[in-house]
């Protein structure tokens, strides 16, 4: 389910995870209650870190999004209102593609419009948040 | 945000100010290195940096000119101390100096006596993974194949410390997979630690979760890898004619090139900060981009050179 991230992006790697489970949830492909991939057998078979691994399920507990139950693993929370942020994504998706029709008819090229996504996106609440 | 953070994991490398002088010449220039305990520690530097006389020092193999050493809490200078260092350690090295006439399984049998914490378990699993010819002996064994078999040794002897240079060279994408994936599950399982010194990026994007860039000698960067990746970026800079040279007051910039109408600056703490510079001077665009280690590598070591320094 979750597929091995792309260590070259210059995002951290456990950013790309934390977005794949949370794509995950919000597409309903992971429910409440569901249990997620042990970090160590995870970490072998995606060949990264187990830390970063440890550091994806944390964050991602601390946002809400999962339960680390001791010994047990790692749960889909019972508040990760999967339905909800499905509707929420698929609420979005028209105003995406009229987006991306607009830059299109300005003679933007696909790749074009991917890179100024990925910049927007990269500005945004990186450089913002405090880090150590 | 309360971030329960690495840097109160014990290090199990620490490395202080250390130099070593060959004939004159300044192989180390006052080292500082902290691999933290249960890390995949990333090693970079150009040829000539300095990582294998750190390496070396370490391993008590090079005596230092000045400065400290330790290894598990333990002298690399002081020879009792240093050979409890090496029991602990496990040491691929750069020229897989394994050129026996012994058989494959005679040199396995012949380590697994060697050493006390010899872990035969793994040794079985690994011969079989690795697809290595137990029969044919050690040298006639192909560059590849001597290199699986270095990785086997070392990461069958026990050692709670790994030390590997240049241990991915010359061996196939697949090979390269297998090796690194047979060391994230020792370091994950176990809590060993490694230390990769290597001019292979993207095995240590991959795996690495602290890195470490020497250059001439120093430690020019020492952190989590997480940490370089969300604190460095590039802002583009486009300007309606030439752009200005710029004496940016943030903090944190790297590296400024100018061509042209675009300015391209990487910044390893204020991107935000630079782009309002850069917005304040006229740009027409600005866009602030991830980077990748091998970016930071260049910039970070070309700005040292253009310093002057070292």
């Amino acid at each position: 389910m979750i597929l091995k991230p792309n260590p070259s992006l210059g995002v951290p790697i456990y950013l790309q995870l934390m977005e794949q489970v949370k794509h995950a949830i919000e597409t309903g492909a992971l429910k409440p209650g569901d249990q997620l991939p042990g970090i160590r057998p995870l970490a072998e078979e995606l060949v990264i870190n187990a830390n970063t691994v440890a550091k994806a399920y944390r964050e991602l507990e601390h946002e809400g999004a999962i339960e680390l139950r001791h010994g047990a693993g790692a749960f889909v929370s019972a508040k990760a209102h999967g339905q909800k942020l499905a509707d929420r994504v698929r609420s979005a998706q028209p105003l995406i593609a009229s987006t991306v029709e607009r830059l299109r008819a300005k003679g933007l090229s696909d790749e074009e419009i991917r890179r100024l996504f990925e910049a927007e996106l990269a500005g945004y609440g990186k450089t913002g948040e405090q880090r150590g | 945000m309360a971030r329960r953070e690495s840097n109160v994991v014990e290090a199990i490398v620490e490395i202080a100010d250390l130099r070593k002088t060959y004939g004159g010449v300044e192989a180390l220039a006052g080292l500082n290195l902290r691999v933290p305990r249960g890390a995949i520690c990333g090693l970079l530097g150009r040829n000539g940096a300095g990582k294998t006389t750190a390496l070396k020092a370490l391993l008590g193999m090079v005596r230092p000119t000045s400065g400290t050493v330790k290894a598990h809490g333990l002298a690399a200078d002081v020879p009792e101390q240093s050979l409890e260092i090496r029991r602990r350690t496990s040491f691929v090295s750069e020229d897989r100096d394994l050129y026996s006439s012994m058989s494959v399984a005679g040199i396995v049998g012949f380590a697994a006596g060697l050493y006390p914490r010899w872990r035969a378990d793994l040794a079985a699993e690994y011969l079989r993974k690795l697809e290595l010819p137990v029969e044919r002996s050690v040298k006639h064994l192909s560059r590849g194949m001597r290199t699986k078999l270095a990785w086997l040794l070392a990461l069958c002897a026990g050692a709670e410390l790994v030390i590997l240079d240049e241990p991915t060279a010359g061996l196939d994408p697949v090979a390269t997979e297998e090796l690194l994936q047979l060391l994230v599950a020792r370091v994950a399982r176990d809590g060993v630690t490694a230390l990769l010194s290597t001019h292979q990026l993207a095995d240590i994007e991959q795996v690495a979760d602290h890195v470490a860039i020497i250059d001439h000698g120093r430690a020019l960067l020492d952190a989590p890898l997480d940490d370089l990746r969300a604190s460095h970026r590039r802002v583009q800079v486009v300007f309606a004619g030439e752009a200005p040279e710029i004496a940016f007051a943030t903090r944190g910039v790297v590296s400024v090139r100018r061509a042209g109408r675009v300015l391209t600056v990487l910044v390893r703490a204020d991107a935000d900060g630079v782009a309002a510079e850069a917005r304040a001077r006229g740009a027409a665009s600005v866009d602030v981009l991830p980077v990748t280690l091998k970016e930071i590598f260049i910039e970070t070591v070309a700005e040292e050179k253009s310093n002057g320094l070292g």
